[in-house]
């Protein structure tokens, strides 16, 4: 088990958010090295070649994503996606308190290599703690010349403003992120155009995850070669994956992209806690297809593995799930999640939510029967690739997985209460 | 989230001049004034723990927004809030990691000690219990926040201390709070 650290060499220290800390550590010496070249095409030429891929979800090249931006385009903005609000996804947060330099490096490379001179770091406003970090590291870097008016003599303008979510799952989604900050409602917006074309203020406009933000630093330092010496071929370099559940040893983790889930599982998180046997893992936030214990046994850690295997990389938010665990219990728990967050601008998202979570609670009522099954079905046929933005897609690839990995235990269900009759299933305090 | 300020039994009190020039610093930073519509509402909500009538006025004139567009906000995110809060607001995650780890059983614990159910606020005004989405802390869960205070590793006999702590006017230190180099 070799350790990594492109991301995480300051994690678990008490001195690491400082600027001082990490300018001996050789902290802000890419940025140095970009504005002395003063190329931003090349910047962008270089992350192409690491071939970084948006950590946020969708996987998306970084480079390439940058080279969207029209050339010569007047204004341009930057937005740091730290919504980090998908169920089972807690890394950003980790990234934010121990080392906010990095990503403020990162997200200061960013802003040049796409010549953004504005940009937000958009924290949800639950971090209250983290947000007051990161404001920390950005008066520190206005200090010291990282920020402001013509950065180290380069001639290049940035000013960042962290802004403060306030509690709504959608806005993590990039188009309900920019409206959010427009001072709206946070519901997506149709592409196309797409953001780098016209977001923010109708202006080309990029956003990144925090993850993809923080990584760019060492590639600058490091090379591309490097980076991808780390991975696959198709998924180069490390990633963070934050694991839930009952494993012996939960937490945030950097690994190799391609890392086997078995010796991940095995070695690195210890596998389950006494008494408890493995049932089945999420890998990548709620939001993916689940996969039963024998299964995700044999997927190995990367974009195109999961793929095959039927699922996704998403956020890297692993949820393990134990034997002890009612499969129909845990869906109800989502399905109240998404039909919550639904921002409700899509007919097929906001009432297919609503009838998912209706139908799995009237089964967790006791009052389910075999048709309803094929109802959850149907419901998810007509709400996936019919919407605005992912979110209804969000919630039927959980629906339709653990119906189809574990439809026995919805069938059981059904069987049971048929005898026994209804009953109430939460310990107290029903879950509307 | 107010959280040492007992419950205002004024319902519409005037944001002070501080936050009004706090608000036209956000304007001045932001490329337009309805983009520091949230940073502005937390500015109010800070101060009093929820954006009153008189705080809706204020945002308008400073703003230019409408006044719609303003409630739309406010509705639209769960943080924002229109009307007084409890002093304590206990938000427990009930989502799937914590749901793993026993959060349905601390949601239990807690309505038996505050005699509330989830949802609502007790009668003096001093607690209410709210089921929130994750917070970011699937892998510490069961968790709890407190304003800008995160709980982790929640067990039944940690809410009791909580409990106690917050019933003597003390909020215990967050989980998240650690030990900082200066
Ligand atoms: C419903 C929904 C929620 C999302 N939440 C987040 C989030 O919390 N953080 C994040 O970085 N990306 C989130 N995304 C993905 C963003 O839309 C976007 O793809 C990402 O921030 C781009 O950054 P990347 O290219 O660096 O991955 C979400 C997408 C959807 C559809
Ligand atoms: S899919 Fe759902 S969350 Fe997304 S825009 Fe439509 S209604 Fe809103
Ligand atoms: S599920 Fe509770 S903090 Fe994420």
């Amino acid at each position: 088990m070799k350790e990594y650290n492109i991301l995480t060499s300051r994690f678990g220290r008490s001195d690491g958010h400082k600027l001082a800390v990490y300018e001996q550590e050789g902290g802000y010496q890419a940025l140095r090295r970009v504005l002395g070249q003063g190329d931003p095409a090349a910047v962008r030429e270089t992350v192409k070649e690491a071939g970084l891929r948006g950590r946020g979800g969708a996987g998306f090249p970084t480079g390439v994503k940058w080279g969207f931006v029209p050339q010569g385009a007047e204004e341009v903005y930057f937005f740091v996606n730290a919504d980090e609000s998908e169920p089972g996804t807690f890394k950003d947060r980790l990234l934010l308190d121990y080392d906010p330099h990095q990503t403020l490096e990162g997200t200061i490379i960013s802003c040049f290599a796409v010549q953004a001179k504005l940009a937000f770091i958009y924290i949800r406003g639950e971090f209250g703690w983290l947000i007051d970090r990161v404001q920390a590291a950005v008066d520190e870097a206005y200090a010291a010349g990282y920020l402001g008016k013509n950065i180290l003599g380069s001639g290049f303008d940035l000013e960042v403003i962290v802004h403060k979510g306030a509690g709504a799952y959608i806005c993590g989604e990039e188009t309900g992120l920019i409206n959010s900050v427009e001072g709206r409602k946070g519901q997506p917006s149709i592409k196309p155009p797409f953001p780098a074309v016209a977001g923010f203020l109708g202006k080309p406009t990029i956003v990144n995850n925090v993850e993809s933000v923080a990584s760019v630093p060492w590639i600058i330092n490091n090379g591309p070669q490097a980076y991808r010496a780390v991975g696959t071929e198709k998924s180069p370099g490390t990633k963070l994956f934050s694991v839930s559940g009952p494993v012996k040893k939960p937490g945030v983790y950097e690994i190799p992209l391609g890392l086997p889930f078995r010796e991940f599982f095995n070695d690195w998180l210890g596998g389950m806690v006494e008494g408890e046997q493995l049932k089945a893992v999420i890998v990548g936030g709620s939001s993916v297809p689940v996969l039963p214990a024998a299964e995700v046994m044999n997927v190995n850690l990367d974009y195109e593995s999961l793929q095959q295997a039927g699922t996704m990389l998403g956020s890297g938010g692993m949820i393990v799930i134990p034997e002890s665990c009612d499969m129909v219990e845990l869906i109800q728990v989502l399905m109240h999640f998404y039909y919550d967050e639904s921002c409700g601008q899509c007919t097929p998202c906001r009432e297919g939510t609503g009838w998912l979570h209706r139908i799995v609670k009237k089964l967790r009522r006791g009052e389910g029967t075999a048709e309803d099954l094929d109802l959850l079905a149907y419901v998810c046929n007509g709400m996936a690739g019919l919407t605005i933005c992912p979110l209804a897609d969000a919630a039927v690839m959980p629906m339709r997985s653990f119906l189809g990995k574990f439809r026995p235990e919805f069938e059981a269900l059904i069987r049971e209460t048929a005898v026994a009759g209804p009953q109430t299933r939460w310990p107290r305090g029903e879950q509307e | 989230m107010p959280m040492n300020k007992p419950v205002s039994a004024d319902q519409n009190p005037q944001p002070s001049a501080a936050v009004a020039a706090q608000i036209d610093a956000l304007v001045a930073r932001y490329p337009n004034p309805a983009s520091a519509l949230m940073p502005s509402i937390w500015a109010i909500m800070d101060e009093l723990g929820f954006v009153s009538p008189a705080g809706v006025d204020l945002l308008t004139q400073k703003l230019e927004v409408t006044r719609a567009r303003v409630q739309e906000v406010l509705t639209f995110y769960t943080m924002f809030r229109s009307e007084p809060q409890a002093q304590y607001v206990l938000q427990v995650c009930h989502n799937i990691s914590c749901h793993i780890m026993g959060a349905r059983t601390l949601i239990a614990h807690l309505e038996k000690r505050l005699g509330i159910r989830l949802g609502e606020t007790t009668p003096d005004g001093k607690f209410a219990l709210e089921g929130v989405e994750c917070l970011g802390a699937c892998g510490m869960g069961p968790c709890l926040q407190l304003g800008k205070h995160l709980y982790e590793h929640l067990t039944c006999d940690r809410v009791d201390e909580l409990l106690e702590s917050l019933r003597r006017g003390e909020v215990p230190r967050a989980d998240t709070e650690r030990e900082l180099e200066a």
